[in-house]
This record gives structure tokens, sequence and C-alpha cells, in this order.
């Protein structure tokens, strides 16, 4: 269940910016912390203001300006642009820019309380809790809901999505590898929200043709 | 002039007490005092605070290991509900609420807030709000579709029970509350200051509550239009949020986060404005950059209201959108940087004296900065899809919050706390309290980020001990445990104090604000005498400020009049403008709060002919409220208009200025929180028509066949109304004017129109054939025009009031200041009788005829 041990592309971008921004950030904060620490032991300057008399030098007034605006200002812009040159580009990825979403499957989830139903749209088998796709490509998911708001999400492969009534979203995922990864519903939905659990099944291109051809012999399970 | 003497002062005092105190024994309860309803507010506050962190003890009993069966899932949802719904509706708000209004009088220098009953008022809804909201948990049917209350978890087709109704009618009336405070403590910081305590005088700590108090009257009304829906739609079928019918779940999450994510910087904004009063006296120095840092709040509260989507970022909003809502959450670490480098700023040039207080701000900077950052991660949309509604979240949530506001407020708390009680708490007990809360909660949710990240979700009851989860969450109870501990030694050093704590010296930080001239604890009416202010620092300009004060060398020292006065000042530079007398000891506020709570009750019972009796009741409670007001002659009779001369020689230090009372001016206090309602009154129809044009654009709207409602008639009626306000306002005119003729005329022609509106709008209501419980479309036609006749109706009540008062001359050409408030309720009614027709129904007819 790790977003810590990505085995998947979006939960991969995600993975990245995490320890980028937590390196970064957490220098931030050491630095803040260790300024305060040091500002708190400091004896002020003899031309600082006191209780007694209000007034800073111009030459502090001057320094004080800086570190409001350099603090205030000038470092959370920079930050965030750093964050944003990564996290954009990333983002439009995790979205599905770039791929064809016509080209490849397509499935239909309907979330319901508390479990998953699965549609394949080009065979029109339906699965429960449990979704097979081909690793090493990206495959569409329609998102919708049949009674309250659900969340798809499989942590280990990508992003999670809500399953809304009244709405479709759509969500591309793409498994490195084969495998079987835990998914869960990680919008609160109710009495059994903590057991909506469900399987995503990573085959290796052949084996999903494989499993494909199977479960059709065998007509779907209704 | 007579020169002060010890007897002189003590005279003073004894009699400024019989005008401001309360009354003995029971008769507390009708204190509208802002000391009183201030400590009222945080005590009542900590009670709930306690309750909801016991609560939170459960939570992390039964996450402490996995597979845990302590709770069952019924339970559980029921307990995370009330502990978020607790902590931020019944703790954080009404603590802050209450710390600004036992505060901010004090520092602002003067005797009470400008809507003393009001104060009490909402007190009182509070605490029967708070009540109803923990019977249900007593009673086992407490709400359990989160604090959020997404809809459709929380309508009636997957919540029967009666949980969502508790948490709807309790909440909506806990927030006429937190509405009332905001419209009080806005006209009361702009009005009421000191002589010469311009807006750059004002003590940051006011600025703060300033901002707070206008983001309250802004930020609360979506969640009030979005709980009557809800509710509506829950006991009368109309459907709001229903899909089959054109509704949308999504509109209660925008409404909702219209509200919430704003509601994060209310809570945040007096904290800070706590740091930044602290860091200044512990610093011995001026804050550095006063400017920027006022800047900062009010740019704080601008952007708070253009991130709320950040909380939607995994519902598939358009990613243009997503884009805008991320970049909007970073730009808020501009004003929390500001600040932050101010502080560390004023710490750098002064000379810190240690203490309590400043290891609570420590404590505070240390988690708040954290909890900042990980904001900035969260806001980052690509990350944010991976980690919402995991742990990580709830992590972040509780440094922002608990770092942002809790540990700011304790800080506040020892701070203050020689003011509260005159004495001063313990210092070693002080530092365990610190020590063991700052730990634990370290130890809590510093690995909850973890936890978050190893992909545990949020509101789970359990989890299989598979997930490895089981030592992160074990850890995070036994600080959890730890962070109890802590707060245990707090709440232990405080009573211990009441007993045993040592005499605090006359201002004992050596402060600079007006508070700490008071006598300590504070005399019911605080100043003797009200000084003229001359910089952000009076009392480290000014060393003997406070004898000057309590000896009565200042303003409004008289009393022979009897009357609880203040004074009224300009806006911008505080230049004294009248006199507010301001009503005294009053049972109404605790007698209209009780009836609003039965109304409340017979809601949740669903009893709706006992409902509309008691409705009455209390309409009626409010028109006696209303009566004692101006020129009744038990609040101010006429003939005393100038009474500056009714003078007792050996007790007036200064001559009386020749201010006249503010029920004799053109602009008085009630004009204000007329205006301030209207704003927040204006916000909830916005929303109404956000919530209109959102169904407009959504894809699937089931419309009605034809139109149901007879445009004619509509613009016949908005044409009626339109005339009658015409003629209010004329006659409003000539009263200012002074001149009488054909007053009361005009009042009675403007009131027939008006209930001809009213007659009409409802005949038209109820004959069109509306689709109420099938088409979301029809629902809010009939909502909207509900809101219209509740002004209308109003209108017409208040203005039949007027004429009898006017009969008994409280009103009159000579007294026009009464036609003066009410005036803005008539202008708005108007233009909603115009628009509603105009955007609401003619926008329809439009669509259908073409």
């Amino acid at each position: 269940m790790s977003t810590l041990d990505p085995a998947g592309s979006g939960a991969r971008e995600a993975y990245y910016l995490w320890w980028g921004m937590a390196v970064f950030f957490g220098a931030v904060l050491v630095a803040v912390v260790a300024l305060w620490i040091h500002a708190l032991r400091r004896p002020p300057a003899d031309d600082a203001a006191t209780a007694t008399s209000h007034s800073d030098s111009p030459r502090t007034q001057q320094q004080q300006n800086l570190w409001i605006i350099g603090g205030g200002i000038v470092l959370p812009l920079l930050s965030i642009m750093a964050v944003l040159a990564f996290g954009i580009p990333a983002g439009k990825r995790m979205a599905g820019a770039g791929i064809d979403p016509d080209s490849m499957l397509e499935i239909h989830v309907t979330a319901h309380q508390w479990w998953w139903l699965v549609r394949y749209a080009d065979t029109g088998l339906t699965l429960i809790n449990e979704l097979h796709i081909p690793a090493g490509t990206p495959v569409k998911l329609t998102l919708t809901s049949a009674d309250v708001i659900h969340s798809f999400w499989v942590p280990r492969i990508g992003q999670k999505l809500d399953a809304i009534p009244g709405h479709v979203n759509q969500l591309f995922l793409q498994a490195d590898e084969a495998g079987i990864y835990p998914g869960v519903c990680a919008e609160f939905c109710g009495l059994s929200h903590a057991h909506m659990t469900f399987e995503l099944h990573a085959h290796a291109p052949a084996d999903f043709s494989a499993w494909q051809q199977t479960q059709q012999s065998a007509g779907g399970r209704e | 002039m007579s020169i002060p003497t010890p007897q002189h002062a003590r005279e003073l005092h004894r009699e400024l007490t019989a005008i401001w105190g309360n009354l003995p024994g029971w008769g507390t309860l009708a204190a509208v005092n802002h000391t009183s309803v201030g400590l009222r507010f945080m005590l009542t506050g900590a009670v709930f605070f306690l309750l909801g962190g016991i609560l939170a003890m459960l939570i992390r009993t039964q996450l402490a290991i996995p597979d845990n069966t302590l709770l069952d899932a019924g339970s559980y949802n029921q307990l995370f509900t009330m502990h978020g719904t607790i902590m931020m509706f019944l703790f954080a708000i009404p603590v802050l609420e209450g710390l600004a209004m036992y505060l901010v009088p004090k520092m602002t220098g003067t005797r009470d807030l400008l809507f003393p009953r009001i104060g009490a008022f909402g007190y009182y809804c509070y605490l029967f709000g708070g009540i109803i909201i923990m019977v249900s948990l007593f009673a086992g049917i407490a709400p359990d579709a989160g604090w959020f209350m997404y809809t459709p978890l929380s309508d009636a087709e997957f919540s029967p029970g009666r949980g969502p109704d508790f948490w709807l009618l309790g909440i909506t009336f806990v927030e006429i509350s937190a509405v009332s405070a905001g419209v009080e403590l806005t006209v009361s910081i702009l009005r009421s200051r000191a002589p010469g305590m311009t807006l750059t005088r004002m003590p940051v700590f006011c600025w703060c509550i300033l901002v707070m108090a206008l983001m309250i009257v802004f930020g609360f009304p979506p969640l009030i239009l979005a709980s009557i829906l809800l509710e509506l739609e829950r006991a009368a079928g109309m459907p709001f949020f229903t899909v089959a019918a054109g509704g949308d779940p999504l509109l209660w999450q925008h409404l909702f986060w219209l509200f919430g994510h704003p509601e994060v910087y209310i809570i945040y904004l007096p904290a800070a404005g706590v740091v930044s009063t602290l860091i200044p006296v512990f610093a011995q120095r001026p804050l550095v950059g006063y400017g920027w840092v006022v800047f900062s709040f009010l740019l704080m509260g601008f952007i708070s209201f253009a991130l709320w989507a950040h909380h939607m970022f995994t519902v598939g909003i358009p990613v243009a959108a997503q884009a805008f809502f991320s970049i909007a959450s970073m730009l808020v670490a501009i004003p929390t940087g500001i600040q932050v480098f101010s502080w560390l700023a004023t710490l750098w040039y002064g000379r810190v004296v240690f203490s309590v207080p400043m290891l609570w701000v420590s404590g505070f900077l240390v988690i708040f900065v954290c909890g900042g950052l990980t904001g900035v991660m969260l806001a980052l949309v690509p990350f944010n899809w991976q980690v919402h509604d995991t742990h990580f979240v709830v992590a972040h949530m509780h440094y922002v919050l608990v770092g942002g506001m809790f540990f700011p407020l304790i800080a506040g708390l020892y701070y203050w706390l020689p003011l509260f009680s005159g004495k001063m708490p313990s210092e070693a007990l002080g530092k365990w309290g610190f020590w063991l809360t700052f730990g634990g909660f370290n130890t809590t949710f510093l690995l909850m980020h973890l936890t978050g990240l190893l992909g545990m979700p949020r509101r789970i009851y359990t989890y299989s001990s598979e997930m490895g989860w089981g030592w992160l969450n074990l850890l995070s109870s036994v600080g959890g445990f730890i962070m109890a501990a802590g707060i245990a030694v707090i709440v232990v050093d405080i009573a211990l104090h009441l007993r045993f704590g040592r005499r605090a010296p006359n201002n004992p930080w050596h402060a600079d604000t007006l508070e700490w001239a008071l006598d300590m604890p504070p005399p019911p009416y605080n100043f003797v005498s009200i000084p003229t202010i001359s910089s952000r620092h009076p009392l480290w300009d000014n060393r003997n400020l406070a004898q000057e004060i309590a000896a009565g060398q200042h303003a409004l020292a008289d009393t022979a009049h009897g009357r609880r006065e203040v004074l009224y000042t300009r806006g911008m530079d505080a230049q004294p403008q009248a006199i507010a007398h301001l009503p005294g000891n009053s049972w109404v506020p605790l007698q209209t709060a009780a009836v609003l709570a039965v109304f409340c009750i017979c809601l949740l019972t669903r009893s709706y002919t006992l409902a509309v009796a008691v409705a009455s009741v209390s309409a009626l409670l409010l028109l006696r409220w209303s009566l004692f007001n101006g020129a009744h002659p038990a609040a101010a009779p006429l003939q005393h208009a100038n009474e500056a001369d009714v003078q007792t020689p050996h007790l007036t230090a200064r001559p009386r200025s020749a201010l006249p009372l503010h029920s004799r001016t053109l602009d008085g206090p009630g004009l204000w929180g007329m205006k301030v309602t209207l704003m927040a009154d204006a916000t909830l129809y916005l929303c109404l028509l956000f919530a209109w044009v959102y169904f407009w654009i959504s894809p699937e709207r089931p419309l009605p066949e034809q139109m149901a409602l007879n445009m004619p008639t509509l613009l016949g009626s908005s044409v009626l109304i339109l005339l009658s306000c015409l003629i209010y306002h004329n006659l409003l005119r000539r009263a200012v004017a002074g001149r009488g003729e054909g007053i009361l005329l005009r009042l009675g022609l403007a009131c027939a129109l008006l209930a001809l509106h009213c007659v009409l709008t409802l005949w038209l209501l109820l004959r069109s054939p509306l689709q109420l419980t099938t088409l979301t479309h029809d629902a809010m036609i009939a909502f909207v025009f509900l809101y219209l006749m509740f002004h209308s109706v109003l209108a017409l009540a208040a203005t039949l009031i007027q004429i009898s008062r006017y009969r008994s001359r409280y009103i009159s050409e000579q007294l026009p200041y009464e036609f003066l408030v009410l005036a803005p309720w008539w202008t708005y009614t108007t233009v909603i009788a115009w628009s509603v027709p105009l955007l609401f129904a003619g926008l329809p007819w439009l669509w259908i005829a073409s």
C-alpha cells in the first residue's frame, strides 16, 4: 500500500515530488527554526528600538525591510516557482497528456456501498472488486458511483480520483510490472468504508491476452 | 477642575460598578457585559475542548493496534464526526470569539462592545446549540457522515437517522452566535476606539480580530445556506443536491468549503494576533514591520476566499480551475512568510525575556511552519492526488490547527491569566505542561505523515496487521496520551493558581497595550475614564496612564446620569462623534435563545405545528427586544437630550464635552450594525445565485415543461415594493429635514403597499404548480421566494412597529435615527424583490420561451 514504493507511472511522479519537496522544505524548516533560536539568544544592536525609544535607526530599518521582503516575499515566491516548475509537468503527465485515450483499454468502474463493479468497455466482461490490466501500458478508467461519493485509489500505481453520482471521471493508470496491487476507497462512504478494498492485477501483455481469452470463453461473470 | 483624591477614585469605582455590574445571584444570567460574556464563551469552549479531546483519545485507542475491536464502525464514525465538529464549531471559533470579546474593548480603550445584548444572545445560542449537538452523542444517535457532511451520504436516503439533522440544526444555531459576534466586533472595533487611536495606532491584535470578524461575516453565510438547503432536502424532500432531480452533490462541497477554507484562517488570524502581541512585549521593543504585518492579515483574508476548491482536487474539476486554486493556495505562503519573518526580526532586534508564554510561542513557530510547508506540498495538485484523504492530510491539518491555533491560544492564556484572575500561575508546572504537550503532539502527528505516505486512508475504523501501519499508529497513540497529560497539567496549573497563585504585580510583563492599565481582574466598566491615545504604545509612553485613568482624569468620568456610556468615534481617526448609551442587564437574550432552542428541538422532532407556535413566541421576544431602544423612557428620554448640564461637581473631574447621545444623531452603532448584517445577508444571497448558475451550467438539468410563475404578476408585485420603498425614503428625508407633517401617512402607505406585495407574492407562490420534490429547478425557485418573503415580511413588521413608536414619539422628526437604521433593510429588500424575478424567474422564462 505504500506510496513510497511506487510501481506505476503516476505513483512514481508523486514519489519524486514528495522527496524533492521533503528535502527542500525540510531545509527551510531547519533554517527558520535555527534563526529563531539564534534570535532568541542574540543581544540586540545598540541602535535598535526598545520599549522606551520606539524608533530604529535608518540603517536598522533598512535591514528589517530586507528581512521581511527577503524572507516573507522572495523566499516564498522562489519556492513556489521551484515547486511548480517540477509539479506542473508531472501533473500533466499524470493527467494523461500526450497519450491517445482512444487506443487504450477502457474500463468502467462503478462504486457501490461498499464494493466495486468493474466492466470492460470492449468485451462487456464484468468483475467485482477486481481489475485486470496489462502492465507497461496506460489504461483508461471511467469512474462513477451508484450511491454516495467514493474514491478509487491504488496507492502503489497512481493517484486517486473520486467516483461521484451523476459525474463520470477519467483516470489514466499505468503499472510498470506484473503483480497484484491493493486498492481502497479513499473517500469516507459510510459504515463499511474501511472494508471497501479491491485488487488490481497487472499482467505481462501476453498473460493479459491469455487472461482475457479465458474469461471470454468462460462467458464472464455477471 | 477638581483635584482627584483617593476617596474620589473609590467613589467613582463604586458608582460605575453600580451602573455596569451584573445583577446578583441568578441575575448574572442576564449579564450582557463583554467581560462576563467573553469569559463564558472561553470557559464553555474549554469544556467542549476537553470533551472533544476525550473523543480524540478514544479514536487513538481504537487505532493503536491493528484489527482492534474496541469500537465498531458505527461508533467510530460518530466519534470522528463529533471530534471534528466539536473542535471546529464548539471549541476553536467560540473560544477565539470569547477572547476577542473579552480583550478588544480593553485594548481599544472603551467600556463595552457596542451591541452588548447581541453578545449575550450569541453566547446562549452557542451554549444551547452545543448542548443539542452533544445530546445526540450521549444518546448514541450522533451524526456519523463526517464533519464535512458530504451529500449524498448525509441525505435522507443514506443517513435515515436523525444524526445529520442534529448537526445541521445545531450548527446553524451555533453559527447565529458566530455571525452576531462578527457583526458586533466589526462595528465595535471600527466605531468605539479611544479618542486618537487611529487605525494605524490600533494594536495588531485588534487588526486581526477586525479581519477575522469580517471574514466571519462573509465566510459563514455559505454554510448557513448549505445547511438550510440540506435540511430542507432531508425534511421536506426538496432536492437541491439529488442528481435525479437536477441537483449536484458537488454543490454541497463548493458551499461547504467556501465556508470551510476561510474558516481555517478565521481560526488562525486571532492566534497570529496573539503571537504578534506577545513577541514585541517579550522582546521589549515595537513589532518590526507593523504595516507589513497588517497588510499581510488583510491579504490573507482576501486570498482565503479564493482557495476553497483545494479541498476538491480529486473530484474531477477542470484542469484550469485546479491550477488556479493550486497557485492561490500556495500564495498564502507570502502573507504567512511576512508574518514569520517580522516576528523573527522583532526577536532579532530585541532583548528577549524568557517566560512560559514565549515557550508556547516558540512551540507554535516550529509546528506552524512545518504545517505551512506541508500545506504548500498539498497545494501541489499531483502530490495532492496521491495523499489526499490519507493520514498525511490528518497530520498536516493538526499541525496547522493545533500549531496555528492551540499553541498561541495557550500562550495567550498564560500571558493574560494575570489579567483574568489577578494571580500568577506556576512557572514549573507551566513548563511541564508545555514540554509534555509539545513532545506528545509531535510524536502523534509527525509520524502520522509517514503513516499517510504508507497508504493509510482517513476515517477508517480499523486496518489489518498486514498493512504495516501498526507500529506507527501505536506510537501516535502513545504520543496522543502524552499530549493529553500535558493538557491535564495545564488544567491543574490554572486550577491551582486560582487558589495558590501569588498576587500579580501591575502590568506584570511591562506590556504596551491598554488592557494592562486596568485593575486585575478588570472591573465591569473597564476604564474609569477614557484616555486619549497618541501612539501605538500608550503604556510605554506614559507610565502614569493607569493612575490617571483610575483617578478619572480623562473622558466620561461622570456617573450621575446612571447610563452605560461609551464614546462613539469615527472609523479612521477615532475622533469622538457621540456618546453611545448601551443597554444594561437584560433577560431577553436568554429568553430568546431558549425559545429558539425549543424551536430547534421542534424541527429535530419534526413537530412543525409546534415549531410555528414557538417561532411566533421568539418573534414576539425579538420585538420586545427592539422596544427598549433609543428614546424609550427606559433608555434615555428625549427631554434629557442635552444632559451635558446634569453634573455633580465633585464627581466630574473634567467638564463633559458637548457630545450628543448617539440616538440623537444620524449615525449611530445600529446603522452600522444593520449595514454589516446586510453584508452577511447579501453574501448568502450571492451563494444562492452561485447555486443557481451552477445548476444552469451543469450538463444534466431536468427543467419544468412550462414556466410555473406568472411573470406579469411577479413584476407587478415588484413595482409595488419599489413604490413603497420610495415612499419610505421620502418620509426618511422629511424626518431628517425636521418636517413632521405627513410622516404618519407615508408610513401607513408604505406598509399598505408592502403588505399588498407580500400577499401577492405569497398568492403567486401558492397557486403556481411547482414540483417541489421532483425538480431542483422548482425547489430553488421556491426557496428564493421564501427568502424574499422573509425579508419583506420583516420589513413590514419593523415598519409597523415604527408606526407605533412614532405615535409614542420615540421616533419623530426630532429623532429620525431609527428610520435611518431601517432604511438599508428596505433598500436591500427592494433590490432582492427585483433581482428575484429577473434572475431566478426571468432566466428560465426566456430559456423556455426560446
